[in-house]
């Protein structure tokens, strides 16, 4: 992985042999996972039904609440990240690392907090029925929009916040010596950051969205709320219709990488040029005004994201005293799958990274397909995914004896789209920005990597391997088919518990399953925010 | 994961000797066999009179079963197939990879059970359960739910992802008929929400976010015994109770086909039978000679069950199905 492209006397660009074949290798693991999956499920089905009212009413929903969800998340991440990038305040990092928690949470505890908070007996409702009015009814699209924000504001946040840090410090200084405040100063500096980090950031938890079901479910009231992902669920689950799961897994393909597509052809690069790095100190924004309405924003985004969190921690710590012998043994299960699923998410991205920024210098729009496929998998149904590399890998060797393996596997290809999407762009702009210089210097190979890259991309690359190491502990999705008996990892061991119907006890499973989840990625952050930027 | 590969190994190595053990595989769903579900217990009862060894791959939930066993086809490792619903038993049968037990056991289970490739090893009625403290007066019938005031709300699972939700749509139909699509119309304002599964609904309801949340009327006792807490009950309705009933069946393709009758036989006596009420929080298809467990003893049961034949169950489950998403969805 040298320098994405490199440069050479003719002015023609040319990849790198290595940066093509481990970039080959990845792309060519994401679509067999992906469009792969999809065409052996078809290739097995018997004969699958066309797709019926039901399935274009889910079609419409899932398109209207992703895009919804993504649209707010991202519009509300903007006067939260501007404010947390513009302010210094004791406290500020761990904020910012807590930004990554309510991401982390299981599904289950997620809905039953934002329940506890926005539900007709929640802490709302309680509070508007002792001044006189009424309760509150979310259960529908206002449900749906209010649970996906709360999920997805912090990441989008974080997001933002990176495209903040990726304003060189000497711009800032050159704007305040030029005087230049309030709009133009938006104009100048930080439109641009965010024309480059946004569209991701919305594409992204658009595809999270439209893969949601227990969420969109729960809180959307009843069959209204009917996603793709539950029609796919169901068509796999009651009447095993391989070819309609299928059918409706294509189309939420279809929807997602034209919405990637369109997402990568909105963003342009920042282009700020390079700087020295270092910490950027913010003239602007000093005025009283400016400073109550920061923390106004930061507080408010504290109490909305903080709130579910503490009242599912409330409702866990009861039952952490009667979680059984084997949870421990779980936890341990599931800390050796989450490293290596973060290796293998950000050894995937970096090469799919290089890839695309080394292409993209010669045709820019086959970088942008390169760019959308990468965000694909996050698109694939768990079950689909599932089932078909069942039926793949059981001629040659039983999927049970390699359960742990492929969940690791799987659980880095989900983790994949978002280490791409926060390793890219410092990708783009280092090789930008510092290839010709390395490669005039002759640098290549690990220097190029340990003095250019790396202390350039050690925040996102931390803030990905946590999220990846995060992500990969609260999965449940792939190891329902390929679970072996008695080896639980701990978010099926919490499911266990609920199944035999000890909520108290999958309450305190969950509790340690979102703290070490979190710890991990705290870790992993806090490794990569020790940078300076 | 370790210990299938040591075993797998240790097979290979044995299977040369002559005094190999034999092994029994049981597919069945994640919960069964977690060390809060019946499957350890059982496991050791069984290894102690068969002088095999006894193993339990868990294949994902209920309906997972039939679609893991549809897609190994007769190349399955699975000797028994533990966990399906008889909702389900129709469509089972007709993969043709299942064989008759050919026994003729007594069992416990309300209206008797004679069907002849599946074998029940537990069952429970559906129910709607309350807190005493929140809901004074419980609706006596679905009937009187319809007509009763604004807050007597419900939260349910969807019958796409649940089979309490199967449960409760086969349920309004077998009583209402035709009229069933009507009766969810009329149903709609009440329901909260609908879930994805058991354990939200439950949660939503323990939350109080709704009155009563679709469950079993075995439920309550869960709280007594494990929680010390009689403030949950099932709400007992007039027209009688849809009953879920578990089964399990022998595989055509089989290697170990005495050793799987021995298993069938096994699991309608006590060594089997007198796990399944605290652990899968179900009656056990054959009533355990001690009795059952005291939280169950004191439940109130149904006057009346409802469950429709094995051979009409797929037929009632599309055509409630359309009409529970057509109410709904206004």
């Amino acid at each position: 992985m040298a320098g994405g492209a490199q440069q050479v006397s003719a002015g023609r660009v040319r990849l790198h042999p290595a940066v093509a074949i481990s970039g080959g290798a990845a792309l060519a693991l994401v679509l067999a996972l992906t469009i792969g999956a999809v065409a052996v499920l078809a290739v097995s089905a018997e004969a699958g039904a066309g797709l019926s009212a039901p399935d274009w009413r889910a079609l419409r929903f899932t398109t209207l609440q992703a895009f919804l969800s993504a649209l707010i998340s991202v519009a509300l991440a903007i006067p939260l990240a501007r404010a947390l990038a513009r302010r210094r305040f004791r406290g500020r990092g761990a904020v910012v690392s807590l930004l990554g928690a309510p991401f982390l949470l299981p599904v289950i505890v997620a809905i039953l907090g934002v329940v506890a908070i926005w539900g007709r007996s929640g802490m709302v409702s309680q509070a508007l029925l002792a001044v006189g009015f009424g309760r509150l009814d979310i259960y529908g699209l206002p449900g749906v929009l209010i649970a996906h924000v709360f999920f997805n504001l912090p990441l989008a946040t974080r997001m933002l916040l990176q495209g903040w840090a990726e304003i060189p410090a000497e711009r800032w200084r050159l704007a305040a010596q030029l005087g230049v405040e309030g709009p133009a100063l938006f104009r100048l500096l930080e439109w641009p950051a965010l024309r480059a980090a946004a569209p991701g950031a919305f594409a992204l938890i658009f595809l999270i969205c439209a893969t949601s079901f227990a969420v969109a479910l729960a809180l959307g009231g009843g069959p209204r709320a009917t996603t793709l992902e539950l029609a796919i669920y169901h068509a796999m689950r009651f009447d095993f219709d391989l070819g309609r799961a299928a059918l409706l897994a294509g189309l939420q393909f279809a929807l997602c990488l034209g919405l990637a597509l369109f997402a990568a052809r909105l963003s342009a690069p920042a282009a700020f040029g390079p700087g020295h790095g270092g910490a950027p100190l913010r003239w602007d924004g000093r005025g009283a005004a400016a400073r109550w309405g920061d923390g106004a924003v930061i507080a408010l985004g504290l109490v909305f994201l903080a709130s579910p969190i503490l009242a599912a921690a409330a409702q866990g710590a009861p039952g952490l005293l009667s979680m059984g012998a084997g949870v421990w043994a779980a936890a341990g299960r599931s800390l050796i799958v989450a490293p290596v699923a973060a290796a293998l998410a950000l050894a995937l991205a970096l090469a799919l990274g290089a890839l695309i920024a080394g292409i993209e210098a010669r045709r820019p729009g086959a970088g942008r397909l390169a760019e959308a496929l990468g965000l694909l998998t996050l698109a694939v149904s768990p079950f689909v995914a599932g089932v078909a590399l069942f039926i793949a890998l059981r001629p040659f060797v039983s999927p049970v004896a390699i359960a742990l393996p492929l969940v690791a596997l799987i659980n880095a290809m989900i983790a994949l789209p978002f280490a791409l999407r926060l390793l890219l762009p410092p990708l783009r702009e280092t090789a930008r920005d510092y290839g010709p210089l390395a490669a005039s210097l002759g640098m290549s190979g690990f220097a190029l990597l340990r003095l250019v890259y790396l202390p350039r991309m050690r925040a996102p690359l931390g803030f990905a391997a946590g999220l990846a190491a995060a992500l990969s502990m609260g999965d449940l999705g792939v190891i329902a088919l390929f679970s072996a008996p008695g080896a639980p990892t701990l978010p099926l061991y919490m499911y266990g518990l609920m199944a035999a119907h000890r909520l108290e006890a999958a309450g305190g499973a969950a509790l340690l399953l979102t703290a070490l989840s979190f710890g991990i990625f705290y870790i992993c952050d806090r490794w990569g925010r020790h940078a300076p930027a | 994961m370790r210990t299938s590969l040591t075993t797998a190994v240790f097979a290979l190595i044995l299977a040369g000797g002559a005094n190999a053990t034999e092994k029994l595989t049981v597919y069945t769903y994640d919960s069964f066999v977690t060390e809060w579900g019946p499957g350890p217990k059982i496991e050791a009862n069984f290894e102690a009179v068969c002088d095999c060894d006894l193993e339990f791959v868990a294949a994902g939930d209920g309906a997972a079963l039939l679609g893991r066993i549809k897609l190994e086809g007769a190349a399955t490792e699975a000797d028994i197939v533990l966990g399906l619903d008889a909702n389900l038993a129709a469509d089972a049968a007709a993969t043709g990879l299942f064989t008759p037990h050919g026994l003729t056991p007594e069992t416990d289970v309300p209206g008797g059970w004679a069907d002849p490739v599946f074998l029940p090893y537990d069952w429970g009625w559906f129910a709607f359960v309350y807190d005493k403290t929140r809901l004074a007066t419980p609706p006596g019938s679905l009937a009187a739910l319809l007509d009763a005031p604004d807050d007597v709300t419900i939260v349910i699972q969807d019958p796409r992802s649940s089979t309490p939700g199967l449960g409760l749509l086969l349920w309004v139909k077998q009583i209402y008929g035709d009229e069933a699509g009507a009766v969810w119309e009329r149903l709609a304002p009440r329901i909260v929400t609908v879930t994805k599964g058991w354990s939200e609904a439950y949660g939503m309801f323990l939350e109080g976010e709704a009155a009563m949340a679709l469950s079993y009327t075995t439920s309550p006792a869960y709280h007594a015994i494990a929680e010390s807490d009689d403030t949950k009950a099932a709400a007992i309705f007039s027209e009688g109770h849809y009953m879920q009933v578990e089964i399990a069946g022998k595989l055509a393709a089989t290697d170990q086909p005495a050793l799987a009758d021995r298993f069938l036989e096994f699991m309608l006596t006590d060594g089997f039978q007198a796990a399944i009420p605290e652990t899968n929080w179900m009656y056990p298809a054959k009533t355990p000679s001690a009795g059952l467990p005291e939280g169950f003893t004191t439940l109130p049961r149904p006057q009346k069950t409802l469950i429709y034949p094995v051979s009409e169950a797929k037929s009632a489950r599309d055509a409630a199905l359309a009409e529970w998403l057509e109410a709904l969805s206004k």
